[in-house]
Protein backbone atom coordinates (compact mmCIF):
# COMPACT_ATOMS: atom_id res chain seq x y z
CA UNK A 1 0.00 0.00 0.00
CA UNK A 2 2.45 1.99 1.02
CA UNK A 3 4.64 1.77 -2.43
CA UNK A 4 1.57 2.27 -4.53
CA UNK A 5 0.85 5.89 -2.68
CA UNK A 6 4.75 6.26 -3.52
CA UNK A 7 3.88 5.34 -6.89
CA UNK A 8 0.74 7.37 -7.69
CA UNK A 9 2.15 10.74 -6.29
CA UNK A 10 4.98 10.11 -8.41
CA UNK A 11 2.72 9.63 -11.18
CA UNK A 12 0.41 12.88 -10.05
CA UNK A 13 3.59 14.31 -10.58
CA UNK A 14 4.70 13.51 -13.43
CA UNK A 15 1.19 14.36 -15.12
CA UNK A 16 1.20 18.07 -13.84
CA UNK A 17 4.73 18.33 -14.06
CA UNK A 18 6.39 20.30 -17.25
CA UNK A 19 4.78 19.19 -20.39
CA UNK A 20 1.08 20.07 -18.38
CA UNK A 21 -0.95 17.38 -19.81
CA UNK A 22 -4.06 17.84 -18.01
CA UNK A 23 -3.79 21.26 -19.40
CA UNK A 24 -3.42 19.91 -23.21
CA UNK A 25 -5.75 18.02 -22.45
CA UNK A 26 -8.89 20.36 -21.16
CA UNK A 27 -7.48 22.29 -24.47
CA UNK A 28 -7.83 19.75 -26.51
CA UNK A 29 -11.05 19.32 -25.26
CA UNK A 30 -12.16 23.04 -25.94
CA UNK A 31 -11.07 23.44 -29.12
CA UNK A 32 -13.35 20.17 -30.22
CA UNK A 33 -16.29 21.47 -28.46
CA UNK A 34 -15.96 24.80 -30.41
CA UNK A 35 -15.28 23.14 -33.65
CA UNK A 36 -18.16 21.02 -33.83
CA UNK A 37 -20.50 23.76 -33.91
CA UNK A 38 -18.79 24.92 -36.43
CA UNK A 39 -18.92 22.17 -38.52
CA UNK A 40 -23.02 21.29 -37.85
CA UNK A 41 -24.26 24.79 -39.45
CA UNK A 42 -26.28 27.79 -38.15
CA UNK A 43 -29.00 26.21 -35.89
CA UNK A 44 -29.09 26.73 -32.64
CA UNK A 45 -31.99 24.58 -31.46
CA UNK A 46 -30.24 21.75 -33.47
CA UNK A 47 -27.03 22.29 -31.61
CA UNK A 48 -28.68 22.55 -28.21
CA UNK A 49 -30.40 18.91 -29.20
CA UNK A 50 -26.53 17.71 -30.16
CA UNK A 51 -25.07 19.62 -27.39
CA UNK A 52 -24.88 16.59 -24.39
CA UNK A 53 -23.77 14.34 -27.03
CA UNK A 54 -21.27 16.22 -28.44
CA UNK A 55 -19.65 17.21 -24.74
CA UNK A 56 -19.92 13.51 -24.03
CA UNK A 57 -18.05 12.57 -27.06
CA UNK A 58 -15.19 14.68 -26.96
CA UNK A 59 -14.91 13.53 -23.37
CA UNK A 60 -14.00 10.41 -24.54
CA UNK A 61 -11.33 11.58 -27.73
CA UNK A 62 -9.33 14.19 -24.77
CA UNK A 63 -9.31 10.96 -22.42
CA UNK A 64 -7.37 8.77 -25.46
CA UNK A 65 -5.42 11.17 -26.48
CA UNK A 66 -3.72 12.05 -23.49
CA UNK A 67 -3.53 8.61 -22.96
CA UNK A 68 -1.61 6.96 -25.70
CA UNK A 69 2.17 7.24 -24.19
CA UNK A 70 0.94 6.06 -20.59
CA UNK A 71 3.36 2.85 -20.46
CA UNK A 72 5.46 3.87 -23.97
CA UNK A 73 7.71 6.78 -22.25
CA UNK A 74 8.16 4.17 -18.78
CA UNK A 75 9.12 1.36 -21.47
CA UNK A 76 11.65 3.67 -23.77
CA UNK A 77 13.39 4.98 -21.08
CA UNK A 78 13.74 1.56 -18.85
CA UNK A 79 11.17 3.23 -15.74
CA UNK A 80 9.00 0.28 -16.66
CA UNK A 81 12.03 -2.48 -15.70
CA UNK A 82 12.48 -0.61 -12.14
CA UNK A 83 8.25 -0.41 -11.70
CA UNK A 84 8.62 -4.32 -12.73
CA UNK A 85 10.96 -4.89 -10.22
CA UNK A 86 9.59 -3.13 -7.33
CA UNK A 87 6.96 -3.84 -4.17
CA UNK A 88 3.91 -3.62 -6.17
CA UNK A 89 3.16 -5.80 -8.28
CA UNK A 90 2.72 -5.52 -11.86
CA UNK A 91 -0.74 -4.86 -11.95
CA UNK A 92 -1.23 -2.49 -9.25
CA UNK A 93 1.54 -0.48 -11.18
CA UNK A 94 -1.05 -0.27 -13.65
CA UNK A 95 -3.75 0.33 -11.60
CA UNK A 96 -2.04 3.36 -9.74
CA UNK A 97 -0.92 4.65 -13.23
CA UNK A 98 -4.85 4.75 -14.62
CA UNK A 99 -5.97 5.85 -11.39
CA UNK A 100 -3.15 8.39 -11.74
CA UNK A 101 -4.52 9.56 -15.17
CA UNK A 102 -7.66 9.60 -14.00
CA UNK A 103 -7.42 12.17 -11.36
CA UNK A 104 -5.01 14.35 -13.17
CA UNK A 105 -6.92 14.48 -16.61
CA UNK A 106 -10.41 12.85 -16.37
CA UNK A 107 -11.98 14.59 -13.30
CA UNK A 108 -10.66 17.81 -14.90
CA UNK A 109 -12.25 16.95 -17.96
CA UNK A 110 -15.53 15.67 -15.63
CA UNK A 111 -15.53 19.45 -14.63
CA UNK A 112 -15.64 20.99 -18.46
CA UNK A 113 -17.96 18.66 -19.97
CA UNK A 114 -20.82 20.59 -18.40
CA UNK A 115 -19.86 24.03 -18.69
CA UNK A 116 -19.30 23.06 -22.61
CA UNK A 117 -22.38 21.65 -22.94
CA UNK A 118 -23.88 24.44 -21.37
CA UNK A 119 -22.41 27.10 -23.53
CA UNK A 120 -23.67 24.95 -26.41
CA UNK A 121 -27.28 25.55 -25.91
CA UNK A 122 -27.61 22.19 -23.56
CA UNK A 123 -30.91 23.14 -20.62
CA UNK A 124 -29.19 23.02 -17.15
CA UNK A 125 -31.11 20.45 -15.52
CA UNK A 126 -28.28 18.30 -17.18
CA UNK A 127 -25.66 19.73 -15.70
CA UNK A 128 -25.02 17.38 -12.24
CA UNK A 129 -25.66 14.35 -14.44
CA UNK A 130 -23.59 14.81 -16.93
CA UNK A 131 -20.94 15.75 -14.33
CA UNK A 132 -21.57 12.52 -12.63
CA UNK A 133 -21.31 10.57 -16.20
CA UNK A 134 -18.29 12.32 -16.79
CA UNK A 135 -16.77 11.30 -13.65
CA UNK A 136 -17.84 7.50 -14.15
CA UNK A 137 -17.37 7.32 -17.69
CA UNK A 138 -13.72 9.10 -17.16
CA UNK A 139 -13.06 6.25 -15.31
CA UNK A 140 -13.60 3.50 -17.84
CA UNK A 141 -11.76 6.23 -20.53
CA UNK A 142 -8.40 5.88 -18.76
CA UNK A 143 -8.49 1.90 -18.06
CA UNK A 144 -9.48 1.23 -21.33
CA UNK A 145 -7.17 3.62 -22.74
CA UNK A 146 -3.93 2.37 -20.41
CA UNK A 147 -5.15 -1.68 -21.79
CA UNK A 148 -4.65 0.38 -25.71
CA UNK A 149 -1.72 1.67 -24.40
CA UNK A 150 0.02 -1.52 -23.35
CA UNK A 151 -1.35 -3.53 -25.95
CA UNK A 152 0.41 -1.04 -28.52
CA UNK A 153 3.92 -1.23 -26.86
CA UNK A 154 6.81 -1.66 -28.75
CA UNK A 155 4.73 -0.66 -32.26
CA UNK A 156 5.53 1.91 -34.75
CA UNK A 157 2.43 2.96 -34.81
CA UNK A 158 1.51 2.92 -31.33
CA UNK A 159 -1.06 6.08 -31.23
CA UNK A 160 -3.43 5.51 -34.22
CA UNK A 161 -3.24 1.31 -33.12
CA UNK A 162 -4.57 2.26 -29.68
CA UNK A 163 -7.18 4.42 -30.93
CA UNK A 164 -8.36 0.90 -32.96
CA UNK A 165 -8.11 -1.36 -30.06
CA UNK A 166 -9.78 1.35 -27.79
CA UNK A 167 -12.62 3.27 -29.31
CA UNK A 168 -14.88 0.10 -29.81
CA UNK A 169 -14.20 -0.53 -26.23
CA UNK A 170 -15.79 3.03 -25.49
CA UNK A 171 -18.56 2.31 -27.50
CA UNK A 172 -20.48 0.61 -24.72
CA UNK A 173 -20.01 3.63 -21.67
CA UNK A 174 -21.08 6.28 -24.90
CA UNK A 175 -24.09 4.39 -25.49
CA UNK A 176 -24.57 3.99 -21.48
CA UNK A 177 -24.35 7.99 -20.83
CA UNK A 178 -25.68 9.29 -23.68
CA UNK A 179 -28.82 7.61 -22.90
CA UNK A 180 -28.92 8.29 -19.47
CA UNK A 181 -28.77 11.76 -20.68
CA UNK A 182 -31.37 11.80 -23.46
CA UNK A 183 -33.84 10.62 -20.84
CA UNK A 184 -33.26 13.05 -18.39
CA UNK A 185 -33.72 15.92 -21.35
CA UNK A 186 -36.39 14.07 -22.58
CA UNK A 187 -38.15 13.56 -19.13
CA UNK A 188 -37.90 9.90 -18.72
CA UNK A 189 -36.39 7.63 -16.11
CA UNK A 190 -32.68 7.99 -16.32
CA UNK A 191 -31.48 5.98 -13.61
CA UNK A 192 -30.89 2.83 -16.00
CA UNK A 193 -28.15 4.39 -18.29
CA UNK A 194 -26.47 5.65 -15.40
CA UNK A 195 -26.54 2.28 -13.35
CA UNK A 196 -24.98 0.54 -16.84
CA UNK A 197 -22.43 3.20 -17.10
CA UNK A 198 -21.17 2.71 -13.17
CA UNK A 199 -21.06 -1.00 -13.64
CA UNK A 200 -19.14 -1.29 -17.20
CA UNK A 201 -16.66 1.35 -14.90
CA UNK A 202 -16.50 -0.67 -12.16
CA UNK A 203 -16.10 -4.16 -14.28
CA UNK A 204 -13.07 -1.97 -16.64
CA UNK A 205 -10.93 -0.60 -13.18
CA UNK A 206 -11.56 -4.54 -11.79
CA UNK A 207 -10.25 -6.32 -15.00
CA UNK A 208 -8.14 -4.11 -17.29
CA UNK A 209 -5.04 -4.01 -15.01
CA UNK A 210 -5.24 -7.87 -15.05
CA UNK A 211 -4.42 -7.41 -18.92
CA UNK A 212 -2.46 -4.04 -18.61
CA UNK A 213 -0.05 -6.25 -16.40
CA UNK A 214 -0.09 -9.05 -18.79
CA UNK A 215 0.65 -6.64 -21.91
CA UNK A 216 3.59 -5.15 -20.39
CA UNK A 217 5.12 -8.80 -18.78
CA UNK A 218 5.01 -9.77 -22.71
CA UNK A 219 6.49 -5.94 -24.14
CA UNK A 220 9.27 -6.46 -21.31
CA UNK A 221 10.10 -9.80 -22.29
CA UNK B 1 18.71 -12.11 3.08
CA UNK B 2 19.38 -13.43 -0.18
CA UNK B 3 22.40 -16.00 0.30
CA UNK B 4 22.98 -18.25 -3.56
CA UNK B 5 21.64 -17.32 -6.62
CA UNK B 6 21.56 -20.79 -8.76
CA UNK B 7 21.76 -20.63 -12.32
CA UNK B 8 21.19 -24.17 -13.75
CA UNK B 9 21.21 -25.62 -17.17
CA UNK B 10 19.76 -22.06 -18.69
CA UNK B 11 18.95 -21.33 -22.43
CA UNK B 12 18.12 -18.00 -23.15
CA UNK B 13 16.31 -17.21 -26.94
CA UNK B 14 15.60 -13.78 -28.79
CA UNK B 15 13.39 -14.25 -31.47
CA UNK B 16 14.78 -17.28 -33.64
CA UNK B 17 17.91 -16.40 -32.41
CA UNK B 18 19.48 -18.97 -29.52
CA UNK B 19 21.98 -16.52 -27.51
CA UNK B 20 23.34 -19.59 -24.99
CA UNK B 21 22.38 -22.92 -23.73
CA UNK B 22 23.96 -24.81 -21.01
CA UNK B 23 24.80 -21.97 -18.86
CA UNK B 24 25.26 -22.97 -15.45
CA UNK B 25 26.01 -20.88 -12.24
CA UNK B 26 26.21 -20.30 -9.07
CA UNK B 27 26.46 -16.78 -7.00
CA UNK B 28 27.21 -16.93 -3.44
CA UNK B 29 27.23 -14.45 -0.76
CA UNK B 30 30.39 -12.17 -1.13
CA UNK B 31 30.84 -13.14 -4.25
CA UNK B 32 31.45 -10.46 -7.36
CA UNK B 33 30.84 -12.07 -10.89
CA UNK B 34 31.99 -10.43 -14.01
CA UNK B 35 30.29 -11.66 -17.21
CA UNK B 36 32.26 -11.51 -20.36
CA UNK B 37 31.61 -11.98 -24.06
CA UNK B 38 31.24 -10.11 -27.59
CA UNK B 39 28.43 -7.71 -28.16
CA UNK B 40 24.74 -9.27 -28.59
CA UNK B 41 26.26 -12.58 -26.85
CA UNK B 42 23.40 -12.54 -24.19
CA UNK B 43 25.32 -10.76 -21.40
CA UNK B 44 22.14 -7.97 -20.78
CA UNK B 45 19.41 -10.93 -21.50
CA UNK B 46 21.41 -12.79 -18.56
CA UNK B 47 20.77 -10.17 -16.34
CA UNK B 48 17.25 -9.51 -17.41
CA UNK B 49 16.72 -13.42 -16.88
CA UNK B 50 18.04 -13.21 -13.85
CA UNK B 51 15.93 -9.82 -12.87
CA UNK B 52 12.69 -12.05 -14.28
CA UNK B 53 12.23 -10.04 -16.71
CA UNK B 54 12.65 -12.55 -19.78
CA UNK B 55 11.34 -15.65 -19.49
CA UNK B 56 14.24 -18.66 -20.20
CA UNK B 57 13.86 -21.21 -23.17
CA UNK B 58 15.28 -24.16 -20.89
CA UNK B 59 16.55 -24.37 -17.61
CA UNK B 60 16.17 -22.55 -14.37
CA UNK B 61 17.23 -19.82 -12.41
CA UNK B 62 16.62 -20.20 -8.14
CA UNK B 63 17.27 -17.75 -4.90
CA UNK B 64 18.23 -18.95 -1.51
CA UNK B 65 18.44 -17.41 1.74
CA UNK B 66 19.31 -18.62 5.29
CA UNK B 67 16.61 -20.85 5.30
CA UNK B 68 16.70 -22.53 2.18
CA UNK B 69 14.98 -21.44 -1.13
CA UNK B 70 13.18 -18.29 -1.13
CA UNK B 71 9.84 -18.39 -3.67
CA UNK B 72 11.43 -16.34 -6.81
CA UNK B 73 9.11 -13.21 -7.23
CA UNK B 74 9.55 -12.50 -3.62
CA UNK B 75 13.05 -12.80 -4.07
CA UNK B 76 12.97 -10.91 -6.81
CA UNK B 77 10.76 -7.92 -5.48
CA UNK B 78 13.17 -7.56 -2.42
CA UNK B 79 16.62 -8.74 -3.04
CA UNK B 80 17.75 -7.23 -6.26
CA UNK B 81 18.94 -4.08 -7.85
CA UNK B 82 19.26 -3.69 -11.61
CA UNK B 83 20.88 -1.03 -13.05
CA UNK B 84 21.18 -0.81 -17.08
CA UNK B 85 21.52 1.04 -19.93
CA UNK B 86 18.29 2.36 -19.37
CA UNK B 87 18.01 4.22 -16.04
CA UNK B 88 14.64 4.70 -16.34
CA UNK B 89 15.45 8.42 -15.14
CA UNK B 90 12.68 11.03 -16.38
CA UNK B 91 14.26 13.96 -18.09
CA UNK B 92 11.86 16.84 -16.91
CA UNK B 93 12.08 15.96 -13.15
CA UNK B 94 14.62 17.03 -10.87
CA UNK B 95 17.53 14.53 -9.84
CA UNK B 96 16.81 14.40 -6.08
CA UNK B 97 13.11 13.78 -7.10
CA UNK B 98 13.81 11.22 -9.31
CA UNK B 99 16.58 9.54 -6.42
CA UNK B 100 13.90 9.47 -3.84
CA UNK B 101 11.70 7.83 -5.76
CA UNK B 102 13.75 5.02 -7.54
CA UNK B 103 14.82 4.99 -3.72
CA UNK B 104 11.78 4.99 -1.61
CA UNK B 105 10.08 2.49 -4.55
CA UNK B 106 12.83 0.12 -3.99
CA UNK B 107 12.21 0.03 -0.16
CA UNK B 108 14.68 2.34 0.99
CA UNK B 109 14.74 5.67 2.99
CA UNK B 110 15.64 9.58 2.59
CA UNK B 111 18.58 8.99 4.77
CA UNK B 112 19.81 6.87 2.90
CA UNK B 113 19.42 8.34 -0.59
CA UNK B 114 21.42 11.31 1.34
CA UNK B 115 24.42 9.20 2.51
CA UNK B 116 24.20 7.63 -1.37
CA UNK B 117 24.00 11.56 -2.48
CA UNK B 118 27.35 12.38 -0.51
CA UNK B 119 29.10 9.12 -1.23
CA UNK B 120 28.77 9.35 -4.97
CA UNK B 121 29.39 13.20 -5.25
CA UNK B 122 26.16 14.42 -6.58
CA UNK B 123 25.26 16.90 -4.03
CA UNK B 124 26.22 19.83 -6.89
CA UNK B 125 23.50 17.86 -9.42
CA UNK B 126 20.13 17.39 -6.95
CA UNK B 127 18.19 20.52 -8.16
CA UNK B 128 19.42 20.08 -11.85
CA UNK B 129 17.07 18.43 -13.96
CA UNK B 130 18.05 14.99 -15.63
CA UNK B 131 18.02 16.12 -19.01
CA UNK B 132 20.97 18.48 -17.89
CA UNK B 133 23.23 15.36 -16.72
CA UNK B 134 25.99 14.10 -18.57
CA UNK B 135 25.92 10.37 -19.43
CA UNK B 136 28.52 9.93 -16.27
CA UNK B 137 26.12 12.14 -14.04
CA UNK B 138 23.76 10.31 -14.98
CA UNK B 139 25.08 7.00 -14.41
CA UNK B 140 26.16 8.06 -11.11
CA UNK B 141 22.40 9.24 -10.11
CA UNK B 142 21.08 5.84 -11.44
CA UNK B 143 23.82 3.68 -9.06
CA UNK B 144 23.18 5.78 -6.14
CA UNK B 145 19.58 3.57 -5.43
CA UNK B 146 22.63 0.69 -4.90
CA UNK B 147 23.36 2.26 -1.70
CA UNK B 148 20.11 4.38 -0.87
CA UNK B 149 18.14 0.98 -0.29
CA UNK B 150 20.54 -2.13 0.61
CA UNK B 151 19.51 -5.14 -1.09
CA UNK B 152 21.95 -8.05 -1.55
CA UNK B 153 22.07 -8.75 -4.92
CA UNK B 154 23.38 -6.03 -7.76
CA UNK B 155 22.85 -6.65 -11.44
CA UNK B 156 24.72 -3.81 -13.44
CA UNK B 157 25.33 -3.85 -17.12
CA UNK B 158 28.26 -1.63 -18.13
CA UNK B 159 28.66 0.31 -14.77
CA UNK B 160 31.65 1.81 -15.10
CA UNK B 161 31.06 2.75 -18.77
CA UNK B 162 29.96 6.34 -18.85
CA UNK B 163 31.91 6.96 -15.27
CA UNK B 164 35.72 9.27 -14.98
CA UNK B 165 38.75 7.60 -13.51
CA UNK B 166 38.31 9.78 -10.60
CA UNK B 167 34.78 7.93 -10.05
CA UNK B 168 35.55 4.96 -10.96
CA UNK B 169 37.77 4.49 -8.26
CA UNK B 170 35.16 5.50 -5.66
CA UNK B 171 32.28 2.91 -7.53
CA UNK B 172 35.03 0.41 -7.22
CA UNK B 173 35.36 1.10 -3.53
CA UNK B 174 31.29 0.55 -2.97
CA UNK B 175 31.20 -2.53 -5.33
CA UNK B 176 34.48 -3.90 -2.79
CA UNK B 177 31.98 -2.49 0.31
CA UNK B 178 29.13 -4.39 -0.91
CA UNK B 179 30.90 -7.36 -1.74
CA UNK B 180 32.83 -7.48 1.82
CA UNK B 181 29.65 -6.93 3.41
CA UNK B 182 27.88 -10.27 2.20
CA UNK B 183 26.98 -8.76 -1.17
CA UNK B 184 26.62 -10.53 -4.44
CA UNK B 185 27.33 -8.78 -7.94
CA UNK B 186 26.78 -9.63 -11.75
CA UNK B 187 28.10 -7.56 -13.60
CA UNK B 188 28.12 -7.56 -17.63
CA UNK B 189 31.41 -5.87 -18.69
CA UNK B 190 34.27 -5.35 -21.05
CA UNK B 191 36.58 -4.02 -19.01
CA UNK B 192 37.89 -5.63 -15.80
CA UNK B 193 35.93 -5.33 -12.36
CA UNK B 194 37.91 -3.23 -10.50
CA UNK B 195 37.37 -5.70 -7.81
CA UNK B 196 38.20 -9.30 -7.41
CA UNK B 197 35.59 -11.41 -9.31
CA UNK B 198 35.23 -14.74 -10.68
CA UNK B 199 35.64 -14.37 -15.10
CA UNK B 200 32.72 -16.04 -16.30
CA UNK B 201 32.58 -15.82 -20.25
CA UNK B 202 28.88 -16.00 -22.08
CA UNK B 203 29.18 -17.96 -25.50
CA UNK B 204 27.17 -20.28 -27.29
Amino acid sequence: MKAFTILLRRELGLAWGKGGGPLLALAFYACVVTLLPLASGRAPERLAVLAPGIAWLALALAALLSLERLFERDYEDGALDLLALGPASLEAVAFAKCLAHWLAAGAPLALAAPVAAVALGASPIIIPLLFLCALAGGLAFSFLGGLGASLALGSKRGGLLVAVIVLPLYAPPVIFGAGALDALAGGLPWLTGLVLLLAYSVATVALCPLAMAAACRNALD
Amino acid sequence: MLRVVRIKDLALVRGERRLFSGLTLDLNAGEAVALIGRNGAGKTSLLRAVAGLLRPAEGAIGFEGEQGALEAEAARADHLHMVGHLDGLKAARTAWEELVFQTLWTGGTEAGARAAVARLDLTRLLDLEVRRLSAGQRRRLALARLLASPRALWLLDEPMAPLDAAHREIFGAVMAEHVAGGGMILAAVHDPLPIAARTVEISR
